[in-house]
C-alpha cells in the first residue's frame, strides 16, 4: 500500500495493543496453546493486515490478493485475531479456538478456513508452498506479491533450505519471507537447542537480499516491506526482531510462554498491563 | 480358454516371445505428455531423476511447464501443493522410496489435509529395480499411501495401463498416487481394455480360487492360471490396479463363488495389496487367504528375474500358494 504517515502509524499501535488483549482472552478461554509467539507478533500482523497486503476481508478468495503463508502453524491466534480484526470473520468466532466444529483449527487448515491460504503445523513447510504459489503465479503473469511468516526455531528445518535454494534458484522476486526472531522455541534458546546463527549470511549464501528490522516498530515493518518490493532477481528476506511476549513484563523472553496458554488470574494480569500500556490507553475500565 | 474376451487384452500375452514389452514407467511419460497437450495447467516436478522417471518427454515439449527441484523431496511436494493452490496439476515425480518415501509428512499435510490435486508418480517400486538393492526399491509405499484419507491409489499392472492412469489421474480431483515400476515388463492390456479408477477388472475367468494381484505381477497370476487350468484347478485373475478405493463389488462377487484368495504383489505384505483385501473380507466375507509378497523383509541387489524367484513372487509360487489356500477351504 505504500509507505505510512505518522497518524496511521499511531492508529495501527493501538490496534495492536486491542489484538494482544485478545489473543490473550482467545487463549485463556482455548485452555491449550502457545502465547508468546503471537503475542510478540501483534505488531508485524497489524502492519500486514492493516497496512501492507492488497486483499479484500470479505472476498477472502479475491484472486488478486496478496497472498500470506503462515508457515509457522503454530502461530495461528495471532493471524486468526488479525483477520477478525480486519474484518474476515465476527470477533466473538476467536472464543471457538480450538473447540470442535470450529474453522479455527489449532494450526491452521486451508480447507477449513478461506483466507487461510495453506494448512500448516509441522515446521518449514511454508515457505516452499510459498515458492509454489510465486511460480504459478509468475507462469499465469499474475502480479500479487506472496508473504511468507516463518518462527526462528523454523530454520533447523532441513526443508526451509531446500525451499531457500528454489527460490533463488528461480529468482522469486515476488516473495517476502519475514522471520520471527524471537530467539525462543519450546525447548529454550534457540542458540541452545539448535543455533541458527548467522542467519542473514546464511540467506544471502543461498542468493537472498535481507533486511533486518524492529519487529515492533510497525513504520519500519512497512519500510521494509516497500523495499523489498523494489528488489530485482531475488527474493528477500525480512529478519523482524521481536521480544518473546512483548508488552507484557512477566512473559518477555521466559521460553516458559512459548507453549503455554494463560490462566485466568495471569490472563487478568496481561489484559490489566495491555490497557493502561503508555500513550495508548483508552479505558482502565473497558 | 477362459480369458475374459471383454477386457480385450493383447492377443499374444502368452507368447513369452512375441509378447510386447515395455516399462510401466514409459506409459506415465506418454500419458503425462499427453495429458499435458490437452491441459495447460498440467506442471511436471522432478527431483533429479528425469529421464529415469521419463519426465523428459514432457519438458522436451514444454519447458516452461516442467520444474527441477534437484535432490530435495520434500520441497518437490511443498511447491506442488503452492502450484496446486495457484491453480496447477502438478505430477511429482522420483523413485517411489524418496517419494512417497521421504516426503511422507509433506503429502500427508499439504496434499491430503489441503486435499489438493497432486499426483504422486513413484517409480522403480518393487524388488525388479534390480542390482541397485533394498535402499532403492521401494516395498511399503502402497501402506503408505492408502492409509492416508483422501488419497486415491492406482497401481497399474502395464505400460498402456500406465498410461491410462496417468491420464486420468488429472481427472481426480484430489491427490493420487501411482505406482510404477522399473523393468520392462509384458503388456497385457490393449488401447480397448477399459480402466477406471475404483474399479478391478476380471482378466480371466474361474470358480475355484480368486487371485487378485495388481502391477505387473498380474501376468505371472495369468501364467498361474494358465498352467492350472490344464491341471483342472479352475482360477479367476482380477487386476485389482485400484488399490484404493477398493472395488468391493467385483471382489466380493468374485470371492462368494471360489470361497479362496490368493493375493499377488511386489510389495511387503503387510499394509499392500493383501492387507486391503483381508481388511475387506475379514470385514464382510471371511476366506482364507494366502498372500503372495514380500514376507515382511527387505530386497536386495541381483537380476530382476532372479530376485522375483528369490522371493517367491512368480507364478510357480502362486500355483503352490492356490493349492494350498484350496487345502484350507471349509
Amino acid at each position: 500500500m505504500g509507505y505510512i504517515h505518522d497518524k496511521k502509524i499511531k492508529k495501527l499501535e493501538v490496534i495492536a495493543t486491542d489484538i494482544r488483549q485478545d489473543l490473550i482472552k482467545m487463549l485463556l478461554e482455548a485452555g491449550s496453546g502457545h502465547t508468546a509467539g503471537p503475542i510478540s507478533l501483534a505488531d508485524i500482523f497489524t502492519a500486514l493486515y492493516f497496512h501492507v497486503l492488497n486483499h479484500k476481508p470479505k472476498k477472502p478468495n479475491w484472486d488478486g490478493r496478496d497472498r500470506l503463508i503462515l508457515s509457522a502453524g503454530h502461530l495461528a491466534p495471532i493471524r486468526y485475531v488479525a483477520m477478525a480484526y480486519a474484518g474476515y470473520f465476527p470477533k466473538k468466532e476467536l472464543m471457538t479456538l480450538r473447540k470442535l466444529g470450529t474453522r479455527l483449527q489449532g494450526h491452521p487448515e486451508r480447507l477449513a478456513l478461506p483466507g487461510a491460504e495453506t494448512t500448516s503445523g509441522p515446521l518449514g513447510d511454508g515457505i516452499g508452498q510459498a515458492c509454489g504459489i510465486a511460480l504459478a503465479a509468475l507462469m499465469d503473469k499474475k502480479k500479487f506479491r506472496v508473504y511468507c511468516l516463518m518462527s526462528d526455531a523454523e530454520q533447523q528445518a532441513g526443508i526451509v533450505w531446500e525451499s531457500a535454494m528454489f527460490a533463488a534458484k528461480n529468482n522469486l522476486n515476488n516473495i517476502t519471507a519475514i522471520i520471527d526472531r524471537n530467539n525462543i522455541q519450546i525447548g529454550g534458546m534457540t542458540e541452545k537447542v539448535m543455533p541458527i546463527e548467522p542467519l542473514r549470511r546464511k540467506y544471502q549464501a543461498f542468493g537472498w537480499h535481507v533486511l533486518e528490522v524492529d519487529g515492533h516498530n510497525i513504520e519500519a515493518i512497512v519500510d521494509a516491506t516497500e523495499a523489498a518490493k523494489a528488489i530485482y532477481e531475488k527474493p528477500t528476506l525480512i529478519i523482524a526482531h521481536t521480544i518473546p511476549g512483548k508488552g507484557l513484563k512477566e512473559m518477555e523472553f521466559d521460553y516458559k510462554w512459548h507453549g503455554k496458554p494463560p490462566k485466568k488470574d495471569e490472563a487478568e494480569n496481561f489484559l490489566k498491563e495491555l490497557r493502561t500500556l503508555e500513550g495508548k490507553i483508552k479505558s482502565e475500565h473497558e | 480358454m477362459p480369458i475374459n474376451k471383454s477386457a480385450k487384452l493383447a492377443r499374444n500375452l502368452f507368447n513369452k516371445k512375441d509378447v510386447k514389452r515395455l516399462p510401466t514407467r514409459d506409459g506415465y511419460g506418454h500419458g503425462v505428455l499427453k495429458i499435458g497437450t490437452k491441459n495447460n495447467q498440467v506442471v511436471v516436478l522432478c527431483a533429479d531423476l528425469i529421464e529415469s522417471t521419463r519426465s523428459h518427454w514432457f519438458k522436451e515439449k514444454f519447458p516452461e511447464r516442467y520444474v527441477e527441484l534437484g535432490v530435495a523431496e520434500q520441497n518437490l511436494v511443498a511447491v506442488a501443493a503452492g502450484m496446486a493452490i495457484g491453480g496447477k496439476i502438478p505430477y511429482i515425480t522420483s523413485y517411489a522410496t524418496f517419494s512417497p518415501g521421504r516426503n511422507n509428512e509433506q503429502i500427508r499435510t499439504l496434499a491430503c489435509i489441503s486435499d489438493l490435486p497432486i499426483k504422486v508418480i513413484g517409480s522403480h517400486a518393487g524388488v525388479s529395480v534390480g542390482p541397485d538393492g533394498a535402499t532403492h526399491q521401494a516395498l511399503e509405499d502402497i501402506a503408505l499411501m492408502r492409509v492416508l484419507p483422501r488419497m486415491t491409489v492406482l497401481v497399474p499392472c502395464d505400460a498402456v495401463e500406465a498410461e491410462k492412469a496417468t491420464i486420468t489421474a488429472a481427472r481426480i480431483n484430489g491427490p493420487v498416487y501411482v505406482r510404477l515400476a522399473r523393468e520392462k515388463t509384458p503388456v497385457m492390456t490393449t488401447s480397448k481394455t477399459s480402466f477406471k479408477p475404483g474399479k478391478a477388472n476380471i482378466f480371466w475367468r474361474g470358480s475355484d480360487v480368486t487371485i487378485i494381484a495388481c502391477g505387473p505381477l498380474v501376468h505371472e497370476a495369468l501364467l498361474a492360471a494358465k498352467v492350472l487350468e490344464s491341471k483342472k484347478i479352475k482360477v479367476e485373475v482380477i487386476n485389482n490396479s485400484t488399490i484404493k478405493p477398493l472395488d468391493e463389488k467385483t471382489i466380493l462377487s468374485s470371492v462368494r463363488k471360489t470361497k479362496a484368495v490368493v493375493t499377488v504383489e511386489e510389495h511387503q505384505v503387510n499394509g499392500g495389496l493383501g492387507s486391503a483385501i483381508a481388511e475387506l473380507l475379514g470385514k464382510k466375507l471371511p476366506t482364507p487367504i494366502e498372500m503372495i509378497g514380500l514376507q515382511d523383509r527387505f530386497g536386495e541387489s541381483g537380476e530382476p528375474e532372479e530376485l522375483l524367484k528369490h522371493f517367491k513372487l512368480i507364478n510357480p509360487h502362486i500355483i503352490q500358494a492356490v493349492k494350498k489356500v484350496i487345502r484350507r477351504k471349509r
